[in-house]
């Protein structure tokens, strides 16, 4: 039989996204407990991704869950040529679940297919990585006590960015309105506009931050990599037009938070770090308790 | 009714009783052929191409005898021959026409237009849902990256 699985974040329904993001806040008040004692989870990291593993190592770890895997495939049988299949119906045999990271698109829905435990998507390439969105959604619901008729405005890199379209997604299921501030060569594509216009939500689209920030609930800062453009002296034009520093955020709303999937490089000025507004870092945590969250309910223990 | 048994539309000769595909675009007709598995049967088969269509420019017919189809297998070839008029024949006469439709999801035909997806990489069947029948827009089940019609190739 086919376990229950993580890929996409569309392959939870809203009722179940509420009860995972309300289960994260019970792990938040008691994070370390035995609920994963004697299970073992894979982290199958088929590309490095630092933060996110040891985010999953973490939860596993507090819940009394023990670790195996691997952190780059030139590490693993993938190097002598074995087919993502076959690491799977082999690794499936020695554990409760499975955490994926892999380069090519698609491959999570496909290990979902030919495992026997669950697995979670921990990103596959450029398309979805939903335990990111997931933690995200947790940190907008604590700050904002709601996830309803909130502003989002999302920063910098918008045309590659999958954490804004993954979250763009998710809060469409709310009444959400957003700003979308980009350099032009950057901005947020045509399909993700087209599905906002077909759900009748708001969304405007600017160069200029200062002109969107106040309204803001939640700033949603990326990072604009020099690599993306296709004529360097563009990107020198535009590389300090979308660098926060604490100084702009003076009146901003109140309850204003500034998240970011960090790594940050110099997008967030360290100015900004002091603000009370300031919440990357807990975001960060916050991915412990959701990741928690996603485990148990993946294996049916919550 | 067209009468199927007019001489004058004889270029390809009538069969007692089988299935008449008319109307297929005649670039396409190979790829028909091989979606319907045509190429592995042992019925007797003909088919002409490149003929003259009033509304189609050149197309394309081919006859299998003794040969019926189901709807989810004929509709398979609406990726590729989206006209596609099917006639039934019986003792040389059309006893029934069926046009086909785009399905609400494709398995194993078309292939994913993204490099990057895991169906380029290991041997897995692809699998769609079509988000637009026209033009065809199929979403892949794996990487949900959008093949379209002008990028739509067949396996």
């Amino acid at each position: 039989m086919k376990a229950r699985s993580l890929v996409s974040i569309d392959d939870l329904s809203t009722e179940e996204i509420m009860k995972i993001l309300k289960l994260a806040a019970e792990f938040e008040k008691k994070p370390v407990q035995d609920i994963l004692n004697g299970k073992v989870v894979a982290t199958l990291f088929f590309e490095p991704s630092t933060r996110t593993r040891l985010s999953f190592e973490s939860a596993v770890s507090k819940l009394g869950g023990k670790i195996i895997g691997f952190t780059d495939s030139s590490t693993s049988s993938v190097s002598k040529g074995e087919t993502l299949n076959d690491t799977i119906r082999t690794v499936n045999n020695y554990v409760d679940l499975i955490v994926m990271r892999h380069p090519i698109e698609g491959s999570a829905r496909y290990a979902s297919e030919v495992s026997t435990v669950p697995v979670i998507n921990a990103g596959d390439g450029a398309n979805q990585h939903p335990t990111q969105t997931l933690l995200d959604l947790y940190s907008i619901l604590k700050t904002q006590e709601t996830l309803d008729n909130l502003n989002i405005c999302m920063v910098g890199d918008l045309k590659y960015g999958r954490t804004v379209h993954s979250l763009l997604m998710a809060m469409s299921r709310w009444n959400t309105s957003f700003n979308f501030v980009a350099p032009e060569e950057l901005s947020m594509p045509d399909e993700y506009k087209l599905y906002l216009d077909n759900l009748g939500l708001k969304y405007h689209e600017t160069v200029d931050l200062q002109e969107v920030i106040n309204q803001a609930d939640i700033i949603y800062m990326t990072r604009v990599q020099k690599e993306r453009f296709s004529d360097p002296i563009e990107y020198e034009k535009v590389k300090n037009a979308y660098v926060l520093h604490d100084h702009m955020l003076a009146d901003t709303r109140p309850g204003m938070k500034i998240l970011h999937p960090l790594p940050r490089v110099n997008e967030i000025n360290p100015d900004v770090d002091a603000n009370a507004k300031a919440y990357y870092f807990e975001q960060a945590l916050n991915g412990v308790y959701t990741r928690q969250a996603i485990i148990c309910t993946l294996l049916g223990l919550k | 009714m067209k009468n199927i048994n007019d001489p004058k539309q004889l270029l390809v000769s009538a069969i007692e009783s089988g299935t008449v595909i008319d109307h297929i675009p005649a670039v396409t007709l190979f790829k028909v052929i091989k979606i319907l598995g045509l190429d592995k049967i042992r019925n007797q088969i003909t088919f002409g191409t490149n003929l003259d269509s009033k509304t189609d420019g050149k197309k394309a017919i081919i006859k299998i005898a003794g040969k019926f189809f189901e709807d989810d297998d004929i509709n398979r070839i609406a990726l590729v021959a989206p006209n596609a008029k099917l006639n039934i024949i019986k003792d040389y006469k059309v006893v029934e026409k069926r046009v086909v439709s785009v399905p609400d999801s494709i398995t194993a035909i078309a292939k994913c237009m993204n490099p990057k997806c895991i169906t380029n990489f290991e041997k897995v069947t692809t699998r769609f849902k079509v988000v637009s029948k026209k033009p065809v827009a199929l979403k892949c089940l794996y990487c949900e990256k959008i093949t379209d019609q002008e990028r739509l190739e067949i396996i």
